[in-house]
């Protein structure tokens, strides 16, 4: 840089927000910063949003967190209730009880931010499950994105957690089940279940300390955890750049879509406010967790209908389709009835974020991948992705299977019998159904590929057939339609080498070669339409 | 198209003819036709229509003021306990709804207009951007293990076992300090889970009247509910006493009680099993008292009062302790000693 | 109908379809299913008599026996007193129907004068309590805040925390205690119908009963408030899980679609 040109930026005058920004570029970059992302690209499909949904709503239970401890007071001193909220005069219970009946009787406009927290914190979990969905039929696990996939699978995982200690920070008696609940199960751990229990709850349960607990892991611990896991799943997303749909000109070299200054940053940060704006609503004209109709907790008190927020609703239903087994061997108890639950809940939800290493193995592929796939056209990962997610609703319908026996007038016995059983037999129909139903769908694409549309045209024939006619597809939808990649089922290799010595085939390859048979082997996916079929088709011979 | 031959090269032999990117060839009827020319909006070539857009817009965002103006005069002006009936919600606190309502309406405006500005006025020219592979190049490889190695080497890490060793050593112990200091979490359990208050001679209070329960009080059929005598509502430990010794009272026609123990720790028909569910520590009392069974509200656990409590269905493994009972010289309802066996949820001390 | 065929390329056709298909099975079960049980058998028994006796000869005996000790149908009746007639018969629970785990709740036949008649009639079989005066049952000095905890402890187990119902075993319920009236509730605690537990005036005085049904009254009344909007059933988060998951995320998805839709073009291509 020459001196002349300094002085003609000098004697220019900047204006106010330039100079602002050369302060602020002066001391944090960030110019360098803005080059690489100011005009980054996204691609636009309603899908990609469901992510923002959880992002939002993530920052929306911060928020409304924030002003809840300016009001909830995390303690269980016994005090008698004389606010506002008549049924309860007089009633003993504890501080956190009482200062949640104030949050929601006595501040104004407390209740609709007790409403919203929580309606936003059922909601970010909804949708970190629908994000998840999307991410895992698409295909976006795959390299490189592997490690983003786990962050946000923890995400979800945390996000039970946290949402598991605030429900229960109010101590009402619905809460206190599902903590006595927590604690019971803490018992069934074999050795040391005891000892977790006296330290957590700081000696018998319930005790006087679980709350004062709670709160600090739920609004510092975890949330700390969660939001750092956030900023690295951002990052992530920005380094990795969005993926998107195989369409005219996107290639997996490329992102189409449109820049993040001004577009996405009017769509993005518009879409926060609709995000918060119909949260606001949902909480304004629903209520949940009416606390102050459930009565403070004692431990010698139930309601019907005990069940916990939907997302603990799977490892409920576990624990209620459970058989009571125990053993008793040598003066110590086996809580197999408990325990064996506790054992499955981690493998039900591993299944699933352990899934993008084993497709990875079998396929043995290691290219990035940046287009989406359609999930007809990966039968098997598809076919499996919707056993587990039948297998996990079972669970969570099983979870509340007293609710659905009074309202659809059936025997709380027969479905949980039923639960038993779908638990074995639901996700291997599923997962065949699922697999047949996506070769099907793939051979209509190639049905569409090779013959055209069906326009809803009859013609007849001189000799008097009636037939369908049927339109050629344009350019950009015969693209589409065939531009997924195929894998070959891999093979064992030569068992011989060049030297004629004898290879030993080890077992681990064998099962890769059975399983990569099993997802792309003849049967298991249709075969894409090729250039030469569509050509000898188009040509005139064999249509029909 | 580099990349793509780059890429390809790593591509496991099985797939190398599967790839699509390895078969473009100029007369591929499936080729990729390119980005499409761009398209224009209605309110890219029609200004009155652009116009109209930015007034909806404007309008949108003026909303918005409205409504948190709204928001703050009605939280002025409304009482915080007065209830309103509204269709079809109910007797809803008018303040509640209202600053509910405003404040949506307040932050959907925002977002609604923002959206719908950036859907017709901005630009919606798709640009593509190329992508970049994630990985180093080979040379920036090669200079990293080089650094790296170097500062190893100096470092001495490798050479020098005693340091490497002892420094382990150093940060493996440490946190254990850190573990020691969790101890005072919670006392050790030793034998506090195996007995309640419950005691030989303590009368049974009853949990609605809070006093003495006499067996004629308590008819076939009944439900009650009990807590040793001495126990007060307003004590200190009252919470984590009850969650052990709550006690439920039912009375059956004696010879319809199928087990001889219960029978026998009865009086005259008379049974009081604990309350605190076998299976993970729920109060359990949904009592049939044709069936004699009672199930467990949290996970279904059913159990046959006129059996032993044996379980009939559910999870729970074993049957809900009974407390052995008896008749005193004032004509109460005593325990003849505590629970011969732990209440509540099994553990693994419990044998 | 040329439209129709026209459109049934559409990507929505798959849409419309379904839901014309969820309606139409909807309908149908809400046609079939609920109906046939309803249709109570009113007219032979209108015919009762004006006379206890007479009238539980009739609609009575065949299952409780002549003299109301009872069957392998029906159990004894003596001893249950007027109270227990009063609420089986008021509340419509019987004369049953058919045999089942749990005699629902269902349109009440007798009058209750007529009601009032068999009370004393099965009454007169032997003693029990009897049915309660209004005095008994008014709620002009009880205190809801009491009643709430007696009905956290006694009740809520089985009926949930307002009385909204809920699950026994075996297809058994505890009936939801919306709409009920003070008299049938306090019968109820006082005789302990069917499955019930009784909470008699000896473990339970009278007071108590009073408490309980204020605050049954205060919590799931027509004037109950709930001052956080919709009270989707008072059945907790199940319903407030659907709610969440169907509406929340539906609303907020409905607007994703909006925010990355395409504006539309001057000109179809």
């Amino acid at each position: 840089m020459s001196t002349t040109t300094a002085t003609d930026e000098k004697s220019r005058k900047a204006p106010a927000g330039e100079r602002v920004a050369d302060w602020a570029d002066g001391r944090l970059g960030i110019y360098s910063l803005a080059k690489a992302n100011m005009r980054k690209i996204f691609p636009d499909h309603w899908s990609f949003m469901l992510g923002e949904i959880c992002l939002y709503s993530f920052i929306i239970i911060i928020l409304t967190g924030v002003y809840l401890t300016l009001f909830f007071h995390p303690s269980m001193n016994e005090v008698e209730y004389h606010g506002s909220y008549i049924p309860m005069q007089g009633v003993l219970m504890s501080e956190a009880y009482a200062s949640t009946l104030d949050i929601s009787f006595d501040i104004r406009g407390g209740l609709l931010i007790r409403q919203i927290h929580h309606w936003a914190a059922l909601i970010f979990l909804a949708a970190m499950m629908v994000h998840m969905m999307r991410v895992f039929f698409t295909g976006a696990f795959r390299k490189p994105r592997e490690i983003n996939w786990l962050f946000g699978f923890l995400l979800f995982v945390l996000g039970m957690f946290t949402g598991f200690t605030g429900y229960s920070l109010p101590d009402d008696l619905l809460s206190g089940t599902g903590v006595r609940f927590t604690q019971g199960a803490i018992l069934s751990v074999p050795i040391v279940g005891t000892y977790i229990s006296m330290f957590l709850f700081g000696g018998e349960f319930p005790g006087g300390d679980f709350v004062a607990r709670f709160y600090s892991v739920h609004i510092l611990l975890l949330p700390g955890i969660m939001l750092g896991l956030v900023v690295a799943h951002l990052i992530l997303v920005f380094y990795h750049k969005h993926t998107q749909f195989a369409g005219p000109g996107r290639t997996n070299n490329n992102v189409v879509g449109m820049p993040l200054l001004p577009i996405y940053m009017a769509k993005a940060g518009g879409f926060f406010f609709l995000v918060f704006g119909l949260i606001t609503l949902v909480a304004a004209i629903a209520t949940i967790n009416p606390i102050w109709a459930l009565g403070p907790y004692r431990p010698d008190q139930v309601s019907t209908g005990a069940q916990p927020d939907w997302y603990m609703g799977m490892p409920e239903g576990l624990v209620r389709a459970m058989p009571g087994w125990e053993i008793n061997v040598a003066g110590h108890t086996l809580v197999l009835g408990v325990f064996i639950p506790l054992m499955i809940l981690p493998l039900v939800l591993g299944a699933i974020a352990v899934y993008p290493f084993i497709e990875s193995w079998v396929t043995g592929d290691k290219r990035e991948h940046h287009i989406l796939d359609r999930p007809r056209n990966v039968p098997t990962r598809t076919a499996f992705g919707v056993a587990w997610l039948v297998w996990y609703f079972v669970l969570l319908a099983g979870g509340g299977n007293d609710i659905w026996a009074t309202h659809f007038h059936l025997s709380i016995n027969t479905i949980t019998w039923f639960v038993r059983i779908a638990f074995f037999v639901a996700p291997v129909v599923a997962f065949i159904v699922t697999k047949r139903i996506c070769i099907g769908l793939q051979r209509r694409d190639a049905e569409k590929v090779l013959h055209g549309r069906e326009s809803g045209l009859i013609k007849r024939l001189p000799h008097g057939e009636f037939i369908e006619v049927h339109a050629p597809l344009d350019p950009v939808a015969l693209h589409k339609l065939t531009a997924h990649e195929q894998y070959a089922p891999a093979e064992i290799g030569p068992t011989v080498d060049e030297n004629g010595v004898e290879r030993k085939v080890s077992p681990v390859e064998k099962l890769r070669v059975k399983l990569s048979k099993g997802y792309y082997g003849p049967g298991n996916q249709l075969p894409k339409p090729t250039a030469e079929e569509y050509k000898e088709i188009q040509s005139g011979h064999g249509h029909h | 198209m580099s990349s793509q031959e780059e890429i390809s090269k790593e591509n496991p032999p099985s797939e190398q003819d599967a790839a699509h990117g390895a078969v473009v060839t100029a007369d591929d009827p499936f080729a990729d036709p390119g980005l499409p020319a761009h398209q224009p909006r209605k309110q890219d070539i029609d200004e009155r229509s652009a116009k109209r857009s930015e007034r909806m817009v404007a309008i949108l965002f003026m909303v918005s003021m409205l409504a948190t103006v709204a928001f703050i005069a009605s939280f002025v002006a409304f009482p915080v306990d007065k209830n309103v009936f509204v269709f079809p919600l109910g007797h809803v606190s008018i303040l509640h709804l209202s600053l509910g309502v405003t404040l949506a309406v307040a932050l959907f405006c925002i977002g609604a207009g923002a959206v719908h500005w950036a859907r017709t006025l901005m630009s919606d020219v798709e640009v593509a951007d190329e992508r970049h592979p994630i990985e180093a190049p080979p040379e920036v490889k090669q200079k990293v293990l080089a650094d790296f190695a170097a500062g190893a080497a100096e470092s001495g890490f490798g050479r020098r076992k005693l340091l490497r060793n002892t420094m382990f050593g150093a940060l493996a112990l440490v946190p254990l300090s850190g573990v020691v200091l969790l101890r005072d979490l919670g006392p050790l359990p030793e034998k506090k889970l195996r007995s309640t208050l419950w005691a030989k001679g303590k009368q049974l209070i009853n949990m609605n009247t809070h006093e003495p329960l006499r067996p004629e009080d308590v008819v076939v059929g009944s439900l009650t509910f009990a807590m040793p005598e001495g126990l007060s509502e307003h004590d200190e430990n009252f919470q984590s006493e009850i969650a052990k010794a709550a006690l439920m009272i039912i009375r059956i026609q004696p010879d319809e009680i199928k087990d001889k123990r219960e029978l026998e720790w009865s009086h005259q028909g008379i049974v009081a099993f604990s309350k605190i569910c076998t299976h993970v520590g729920c109060p359990i009392s949904l009592y049939e008292q044709q069936t004699h069974h009672a199930l467990c509200p949290c996970h279904q656990s059913t159990f046959d009062l006129s059996d032993g409590a044996r379980v009939i269905f559910g999870p729970a493994g074993h049957a809900l302790p009974q407390l052995r009972i008896g008749v005193n010289a004032d004509g109460n309802l005593e325990a003849l000693g505590d629970f011969d066996e732990p209440v509540g949820p099994a553990f693994w001390e419990r044998g | 109908m040329k439209k129709l065929s026209a459109r049934r390329r559409h990507p929505l056709a798959a849409v419309v379809v379904l839901l014309f298909a969820l309606a139409a099975t909807g309908g149908l079960y809400t046609a079939f299913a609920p109906a046939g049980k309803a249709q109570a058998d009113v007219a032979s028994q209108s015919l009762a008599i004006d006379e206890g006796k007479k009238l539980y000869s009739v609609g009575c005996a065949s299952c409780h026996g002549t003299g109301g000790q009872g069957t392998s149908d029906g159990p004894s009746l003596v001893g249950v007193g007027s109270a227990a007639v009063d609420f089986q018969v008021g509340t419509g629970r019987m004369p049953a129907q058919q045999p089942g785990p749990q005699m629902p709740k269902k349109k009440v036949i007798y009058s209750q004068k007529q009601i009032d008649q068999l009370a004393a009639y099965v009454a007169s079989l032997g003693a029990g309590p009897i049915t309660p005066t209004e005095e008994q049952y008014s709620t002009s000095d009880a205190s809801v805040a009491s009643g709430g905890e007696l009905f956290r402890t006694n009740c809520a187990q089985c009926h949930n925390f307002t009385g909204k119902g809920g699950a026994l075993t075996h297809g058994k319920t505890a009936p939801s205690l919306e709409g009920v009236d003070p008299k049938h509730i306090y019968e109820a605690m006082q005789t302990g119908p069917q499955n019930m537990p009784s909470f008699p005036d000896t473990t339970m005085p009278e007071q108590q009963k009073k408490d309980i049904i204020a605050y049954v009254k205060a919590v799931n009344g027509d004037d109950t408030e709930s001052p956080g909007g919709l009270e989707l059933g008072g059945l907790g988060p199940v319903s407030e899980g659907l709610f969440a998951w169907i509406f929340g995320l539906g609303v907020l998805i409905a607007a994703a679609v909006w925010v990355a839709a395409h504006t539309a073009k001057a000109k179809k291509s």
